[in-house]
């Protein structure tokens, strides 16, 4: 199954390489250095947030308010900005994520403790963090000219010709691989997805692990909320409105089983990538903005469809190898 | 449909459903081997075998879930076969398990009525027929059951009764109980009996499984024993006795044999007093030396998996006390029972044993990984290592360590979960239906492998339905009633029939 996995994660390089190449024939610029390095730091909440919410897809749960928390986390940044605009840049982002591990720890400690059904749970929180948003804003914008000057250029500032806020992505995506491959926790998300049961008599506590999860997905969503209002320079109640499907989007296209337990994190960012070339190359290639979503969400149902006969594909696969080694 | 006239049930009536030369083997295992059976209509026929002799394979064949290799069912004279559950059911065959399989969000009508509600001319559900045809049910059953009741808020003996009911409005032919009564009480037991008196009195075909003599000998007419997948007896109730039937239960030939190594027990190691749980046990009291292998015997349902689980940590009994090597060691939480070096290889291997995904080698660490890792990351090398020592130990038989342990068959998963507890160095391990569903020569490998480990000082617990495992493997063997421990007998004083008689509360003869 590994093997499959891996197998997968190379069509979907191709698929990417395919989709690039075929824009690339007609509009060469598409493939500059620069718009690459465009694509790619456009791409970059989406490929955070995908990770986080892989992690907890993972434990058979769904985060469905992880743009919310993005957008709470977000506009508390955005307004300590607006208001003391001295203090520093790193500490805005502790503030951030800090933010956002606490909202995702509520959803984690309802999911645990009370036992309810985690698409139940963030789809409440979805909406009470919107509306904590429009509690604190007042319904007002953050706008560019409150912020600072510092604050708005530090994702944009180039490092090795490509930007900040590409490179936090990065680090993101290698912490994320570590996590993964060489912690317990990691390992215990993998477990707990597959076979909660047999987790447990494992001695592995299951609610606690998604609790984790769920933090994960909130630390992430904390620093894609900074990132996020620095880079558009803007804070408002609905920023990344609707943003959580997309996320889940990118998961399933990853191969990220909505059934917990498989998944990697190659996959998840291989997912994003795909979407962020397909919502950037439409544009490119003059399809009418409505014509854009209708293929979007296409890409998605056939993403899923192909999903769904590779896990089927699996089993048959596993049954037919018991059946030869008995 | 209950208005019949009533017909008494005859002895030389012809069967209506005849079963022969049924085979299905799975791999490695021979579930049934060349068996046969006949229902006659009017009659209670008794199914009566030990765990793993094949009744619940049986039953899947009659109602279209496994098919046969080989064999011939004929139903009222004509050869049948039962594609799909669908088929069996269009035959007129139903039957009612021990957890019933419900719908527990629908109304108690619409449950009797699923897949067959009767309709209005124009096609719809006509639900006020539906009602009032599941109230008469009910009503001629005797039971006061609320038709528009949800189900989930009924007992269990509802449940069954709601099943019974459900058998009645399909107008079941043949009605399969499979082991009805093992979550019943007493007075419900006695409600379920006149209902299959009903049954019996309607013209059906019942084929009764259970492991309580009284209740075979209450309300069958004839009986069919199996063992080890082979049919080794079946005639009148009225021609035989509980003697017998225990006899040609338990009576093997002696060809098995059971690599039991003789010990010096040690000191006491575990000792656990007055353990009770408000449901399921009640005043346990053992102890387990250094090196010995302790059999749990009893009927399904007797509350040794229970008292394992509490030991383990999982539920939470309500008073009593654990003691391991000295000091309290009572588990709050699995993970806690691991710690203190208590484990445990659950019953359901696939559900609860093998994480089925995971790769062989992070199965076998997963209790382990705080060893394995440096400074809280996980050292893939060291991991494996510990892997691949237990897994030789255990001698695995896999391609790689890197295979998802799904893809092996039972018993090398079982290596598998005992591989992964051997990694924790515990101090007792208790095994639950440790060989259940696996081949023989796997069989084998864990009981040997069971021998060795009590031999190096391990101390064994071992939850066993299965006679033979039980005599052969234990230096001691308690047997278990109905939550209570109900005899305690050496080595040197284990005989099957007694055994049998223990844990099925038959008085001796």
């Amino acid at each position: 199954m590994q093997a499959l996995l891996k197998h997968r994660e190379l069509i979907l390089v191709g698929a990417i390489a395919v989709l690039v190449g075929l824009i690339a024939l007609r509009f060469p610029g598409f493939i500059a250095p620069r718009n690459i390095v465009r694509v790619f730091d456009d791409t970059s909440i989406l490929m955070m947030l995908a990770l986080g919410q892989m992690v907890v897809i993972l434990t058979r749960c769904i985060d469905l308010s992880i743009a919310a928390n993005l957008a709470l986390c977000g506009m508390i940044v955005a307004m300590i900005n607006a208001a003391f605009p001295d203090i520093p840049i790193p500490a805005l982002i502790v503030v951030g994520v800090a933010c956002g591990a606490a909202l995702g720890a509520v959803n984690g400690l309802l999911v645990w403790k009370l036992d309810i059904p985690s698409i139940v749970v963030t789809l409440g929180t979805m909406t009470i963090f919107r509306g904590s948003i429009f509690l604190l804003s007042s319904g007002e914008w953050v706008n560019a000219h409150q912020m600072s000057a510092a604050f708005k250029a530090f994702p944009r500032t180039e490092f090795l010709w490509i930007p900040v806020f590409s490179w936090i992505a990065i680090a993101v995506i290698a912490l994320f691989f570590v996590l993964m491959t060489r912690t317990p926790l990691g390992r215990s998300f993998y477990a707990v997805g597959v076979n909660p049961t047999a987790s447990v008599y494992t001695g592995i506590d299951v609610g606690r692990t998604r609790f984790f999860a769920f933090v994960v997905s909130g630390i992430v969503a904390g620093l894609a909320g900074y990132l996020w209002v620095s880079r558009y320079a803007v804070a408002y109640v609905d920023i990344a409105g609707g943003f959580e499907l997309e996320v889940v989007a990118a998961c399933v296209i990853g191969g990220i089983s909505i059934a917990g337990g498989i998944g990697t994190v190659a996959g998840a960012v291989l997912g994003a990538l795909f979407l962020g070339v397909v919502k950037n190359a439409l544009p490119v290639i003059d399809v009418s903005p409505f014509a854009q979503m209708a293929i979007s969400g296409a890409v998605i149902v056939i993403a899923v469809i192909f999903n769904a006969r590779a896990e089927r594909k699996t089993g048959r696969i596993i049954l037919r190898k018991a059946e030869a080694s008995a | 449909m209950l208005n019949r006239p009533e017909k008494p049930a005859t002895m030389t009536a012809e069967p209506i459903l005849r079963l022969e030369g049924i085979t299905k083997t799975f791999p490695g295992v021979k579930a049934l081997n060349d068996i046969a059976l006949e229902l006659y209509p009017g009659q209670v026929t008794a199914l009566i075998g030990e765990n793993g002799a094949g009744k619940s394979t049986l039953v899947k064949i009659m109602t279209g879930i496994y098919q046969p290799d080989a064999g011939a069912i004929t139903l009222d004279g004509e050869a049948v076969h039962f594609p799909s559950a669908h088929a069996a059911l269009d035959h007129g065959i139903t039957a009612i398990h021990q957890e019933t399989v419900l719908f527990d969000e629908l109304s108690v009508a619409e449950n009797i009525f699923l897949g067959h509600a009767p309709r209005t001319r124009v096609g719809f559900v006509d639900w006020k027929k539906l009602r009032a045809e599941a109230a008469d049910i009910l009503k001629n059953m005797g039971a006061s059951i609320d038709p528009g009741a949800r189900l989930k808020d009924l007992s269990i003996a509802n449940k069954h009764l709601v099943a019974v009911a459900r058998a009645l409005s399909i107008e079941a032919q043949i009605v399969i109980m499979d082991e009805p009564t093992a979550a019943l009480s007493h007075k419900e037991i006695e409600e379920l009996f006149v209902l299959v008196d009903l049954l019996r009195q309607d013209g059906k075909a019942i084929l009764f499984i259970s492991h309580k003599f009284d209740e075979i000998f209450r309300i069958a007419d004839r009986y069919t024993v199996f063992r080890d997948g082979e049919m080794v007896g079946s005639g009148l109730m009225a021609e035989t006795d509980q003697k017998e039937l225990v006899r040609m239960m338990v009576g093997r030939s002696v060809d098995q044999v059971f690599p039991k190594q003789e010990v010096t027990l040690g000191e006491t190691v575990l000792e656990v007093k007055g353990l009770s749980h408000p449901t399921e046990f009640d005043d346990i009291n053992f102890t387990l030396r250094r090196g010995e292998i302790l059999g749990f015997y009893g009927l399904v349902g007797a509350g040794r998996s229970e008292l394992m689980q509490a030991l383990f940590g999982a539920t939470r009994p309500s008073s009593g006390t654990v003691t391991l090597e000295g000091k309290p060691a009572l588990a709050k939480s699995e993970a806690d029972a691991i710690e203190k070096g208590i484990v445990y290889v659950p019953e359901e291997r696939g559900r609860q044993g093998a994480v089925i995904g995971l790769p062989i080698f992070q199965n076998i660490s997963l209790p382990s990984l705080k060893k394995t890792s440096r400074s809280g990351f996980l050292d893939l090398a060291r991991e494996f290592a510990l892997a691949r020592k237990y897994a030789e130990r255990l001698d695995l038989r896999a391609a790689s360590l890197s295979q998802d342990v799904g893809t092996l068959s039972g018993g090398n998963q079982q290596k598998v979960v005992i591989a992964k507890w051997l990694a924790t160095q515990p101090r007792v391990i208790i095994l639950d239906e440790p060989t259940k569903g696996i081949d023989i020569g796997s069989k084998a490998a864990v009981h040997e492998f069971m021998s060795a480990l009590a031999a190096e000082g391990l101390c064994v617990i071992m939850v066993s339905s299965e006679l033979p495992e039980i005599m052969g493997m234990s230096d001691r063997v308690i047997v278990m009633r109905e939550g209570r421990i109900a005899g305690e007998f050496n080595r040197e004083a284990l005989d099957a029939e007694t055994l049998v008689r223990t844990a099925a509360g038959i008085e001796e003869t």
